[in-house]
């Protein structure tokens, strides 16, 4: 699958976000919450990474940190041959542009009191120079390529849908033409027959302006769909990455195993002849992780040695990698 | 249609109107179906298609106003329950009919520990003394799979994690042994693996307890595995219902095809492009007067658009509201 030509256009190494815990009235800090704790992944130009794992398991951590919304505890975050983690004030915002983020709930993450053509405009009012004349017909171009009706420029965030608010959202996030785009759970609240219409829409605009996604989701059947490959989060860390393909028929780490196993399939003649892997209990705390393998207070196929080492984030085929102890 | 001696429930007609400042709100029109008893009734349907307000619409759940039951009638058990007196009806609630919510935080109040709110329902319907409702109350905790149950009574919702909130709501909503259990999308605010947890705990309490399920979900996958029968909402009207695997291997009504072909399949090759559905669900200010899907559906053809589609059945377990004949390929007699 992998072919010479593709580069990198994201390189992260070793990231780190742990939250500080404050207690007290003098609020000492007593410990971190390790959201994110030592990731490194490649995303290649022009490809969408799936990034998926359980509620409260760092995936928007990582979404944030990637477009520097955080400062990162440790790491380097490579976009585009500019290490953004280090850079300061001036250099950031001239880089700004080029990464965008589009937000789960359309509803929260457009100003209510502004218009549509002033929402989607705002980036350029920040970032560019532009006569008045030019923004309106770039905004009318974004809303063509969004599915937008032109007329519904001056109208305000609530007289659209659901829907509709992602497709702002989206206009908002390509009015900079950006390359690389973090999309954190864009349709989780869509209706089921809404989402499709968003998907092909991202899908349609990625293969214009040969965007490059970084699309977090709970739902593994759509990221399935759209993603080049796949990265499977567990409290903090990565525990698989792979093509899409490799990695939905034939996944290596009992977590994604579990993970894909709890996916219910919409057949009922499969119903019962499902094997299924129920893990038990959830998500530890990342305030206070297990030592040793994370997975292992779940992971079905634990051993003694799991609750000790740490299993090593390792290439276990081509473009595949793994942190388990049993896998060859 | 198959034989509905042994219901116990049924709801027939069932119109509820919400009268807003901005005008009236048709949110169920005309919905009917059935339950019989130990069998579990998914109904499906995006969200505003209804589901919740024909719910909570059987039990007076709804502040009235701006909620108004504009027709219906609704038998539970034999009784005419839009007819029995508010003290009746406190004693069905919570009593004989079970109720989970969408979300196990806001349903579950943080003041009380765990332990009182599995009390209090035995106690107001039952009639326990506090021994008795304690030791049912950490027998129900450990029939819904929470380990070292007895303890566990004196903790508050925010000790548990979201999958315990939830078997701890069911453990409340099976408290008193209701003959129907109504479950409002319980595992849509949950992750995938704690959502298996849950659909398993309901398959075994299903053969243990064998009460009768009301189900809503948006997710067609989890219909697929618990349900026996499937109802389709949209737009505030049934607008399919069959025997879950007829449904699914012979759907009728254009949304509900168009449904199962947008769902992107783990096991299948990857399409190309996802199938969508263009448009939007309706708003619902107006008593439906022709079909709702009309403006959406690839098949509308005159008659759609000037009168409502009846349901009518397609074999004795299906029956669809439609006027386009699927697997004919076009349109019924009129
Ligand atoms: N600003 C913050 N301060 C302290 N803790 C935080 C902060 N942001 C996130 N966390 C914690 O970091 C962990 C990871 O959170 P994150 O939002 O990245 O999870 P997620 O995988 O996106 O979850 P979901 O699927 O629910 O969106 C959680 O334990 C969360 O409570
Ligand atoms: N209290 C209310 N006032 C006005 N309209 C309401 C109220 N509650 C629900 N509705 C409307 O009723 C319709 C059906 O809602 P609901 O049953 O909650 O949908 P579902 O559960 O299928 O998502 C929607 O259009 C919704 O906006
Ligand atoms: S290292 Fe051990 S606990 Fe961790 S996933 Fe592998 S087998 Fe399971
Ligand atoms: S009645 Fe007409 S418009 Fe409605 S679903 Fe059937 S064919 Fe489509
Ligand atoms: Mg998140
Ligand atoms: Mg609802």
């Amino acid at each position: 699958m992998l072919d010479d030509k593709k580069k990198p256009l994201v390189q992260v190494r070793n990231l780190k976000m742990h939250f500080p815990i404050h207690r007290g009235i003098l609020k000492r800090q007593v410990g971190a919450v390790k959201a994110v704790d030592g990731i490194s992944f490649d995303i290649f130009e022009g490809e969408t990474l799936g990034l998926v794992g359980e509620s409260g398991c760092g995936k928007s951590t990582v979404g944030r940190c990637v477009l520097r919304l955080y400062e990162v505890t440790d790491g380097s975050i490579e976009i585009d041959g500019t290490d953004i983690a280090t850079l300061s004030g001036e250099e950031l915002r001239a880089k700004r542009p080029e990464m965008q983020m589009i937000f789960q709930d359309p509803q929260a993450s457009l100003n209510p009191r502004m218009t549509v053509g002033s929402i989607i405009s705002e980036p350029l009012d920040e970032h560019r120079k532009m006569t008045k004349t030019e923004k309106r017909e770039k905004v009318g171009e974004l809303m063509d390529a969004v599915g937008l009706a032109r007329r519904f420029a001056d109208r305000y965030p609530h007289e659209f849908s659901g829907g509709q608010r992602q497709r702002i959202g989206i206009a908002r996030a390509l009015a900079l033409n950006p390359k690389f785009i973090v999309c954190d759970e864009p349709i989780a609240a869509l209706d089921v027959s809404i989402q499709a219409q968003v998907v092909n829409l991202l899908e349609d605009l990625q293969e214009k302006y040969g965007l490059t996604y970084l699309f977090i989701s709970h739902d593994l059947s759509m990221v399935r769909h759209l993603a080049t490959r796949v990265a499977v989060m567990y409290l903090g860390r990565l525990v698989e990455l792979g093509d899409s393909e490799t990695l939905y028929m034939n996944p290596k780490h009992p977590y994604t195993q579990a993970l894909l196993s709890a996916v219910p399939h919409p057949d009922p003649a499969q119903a019962g002849n499902i094997d299924r892997v129920i893990l038990e209990g959830d998500v530890p705390s990342p305030a206070n992780p297990p030592p040793g393998c994370t997975f292992s207070t779940r992971c079905p196929q634990a051993q003694s040695i799991c609750k000790q080492d740490s299993p090593e984030w390792r290439e276990i085929g081509e473009g595949h990698f793994a942190a388990c102890h049993f896998i060859e | 249609m198959e034989d509905q001696s042994a219901t116990v429930l049924d709801v027939a007609n069932l119109k509820t109107v919400f009268n807003t400042r901005d005008g009236e709100v048709h949110a169920v029109n005309d919905v009917s179906f059935h339950l019989k008893p130990g069998e579990l009734l998914g109904i499906v349907g995006e969200s505003g298609s209804g589901k919740s307000v024909t719910m909570m619409s059987l039990l007076k759940l709804l502040p009235m106003p701006p909620a108004e039951i504009r027709g219906g009638s609704i038998t539970f058990d034999g009784r005419d329950i839009r007819a029995v007196s508010d003290e009746e009806l406190r004693k069905i609630r919570g009593g004989e009919i079970g109720f989970i919510f969408q979300d196990p935080m806001t349903s579950l109040n943080p003041v009380f520990t765990v332990g009182f709110q599995l009390m209090e329902p035995l106690r107001v319907h039952m009639g326990m003394s506090k021994k008795q409702a304690r030791a049912r109350a950490a027998e129900l905790l450990e029939l819904v799979g929470i380990p070292d149950a007895p303890a566990r009574l004196k903790d508050f919702p925010h000790q548990f994690s979201g999958g315990m909130r939830q078997r701890v709501m069911i453990a409340i909503a099976l408290a008193c042994d209701p003959k129907v259990l109504i479950a409002d999308e319980p595992t849509t605010a949950l992750d995938v693996t704690i959502q298996a947890q849950i659909l398993e705990l309901v398959k075994e309490l299903r053969q243990k307890l064998g009460m009768a399920i009301i189900w809503i979900t948006h997710d067609l996958g989890v219909i697929a595995e618990i349900a026996d029968r499937v109802a389709v909402m949209y737009a505030g009207q049934i607008v399919e219902h069959a025997e879950v695997k007829e449904l699914f291997a012979n759907p009728q009504h254009p949304y509900t095809r168009a449904l199962l072909e947008t769902l992107p399949r783990m096991g299948e090759a990857r399409a190309k492009r996802l199938p969508s559905i263009e448009g939007q669900p309706p708003n619902l200010d107006h008593a439906p007067t022709h079909c709702e899907f009309a403006p959406r559906c690839k098949h509308a053809f005159d008659r759609c658009r000037v009168e409502n589609p009846q349901r009518r059945d397609v074999t004795p377990v299906h029956d669809v509201a439609c006027f386009w004949d699927t697997n004919a390929g076009g349109p019924i007699d009129a």
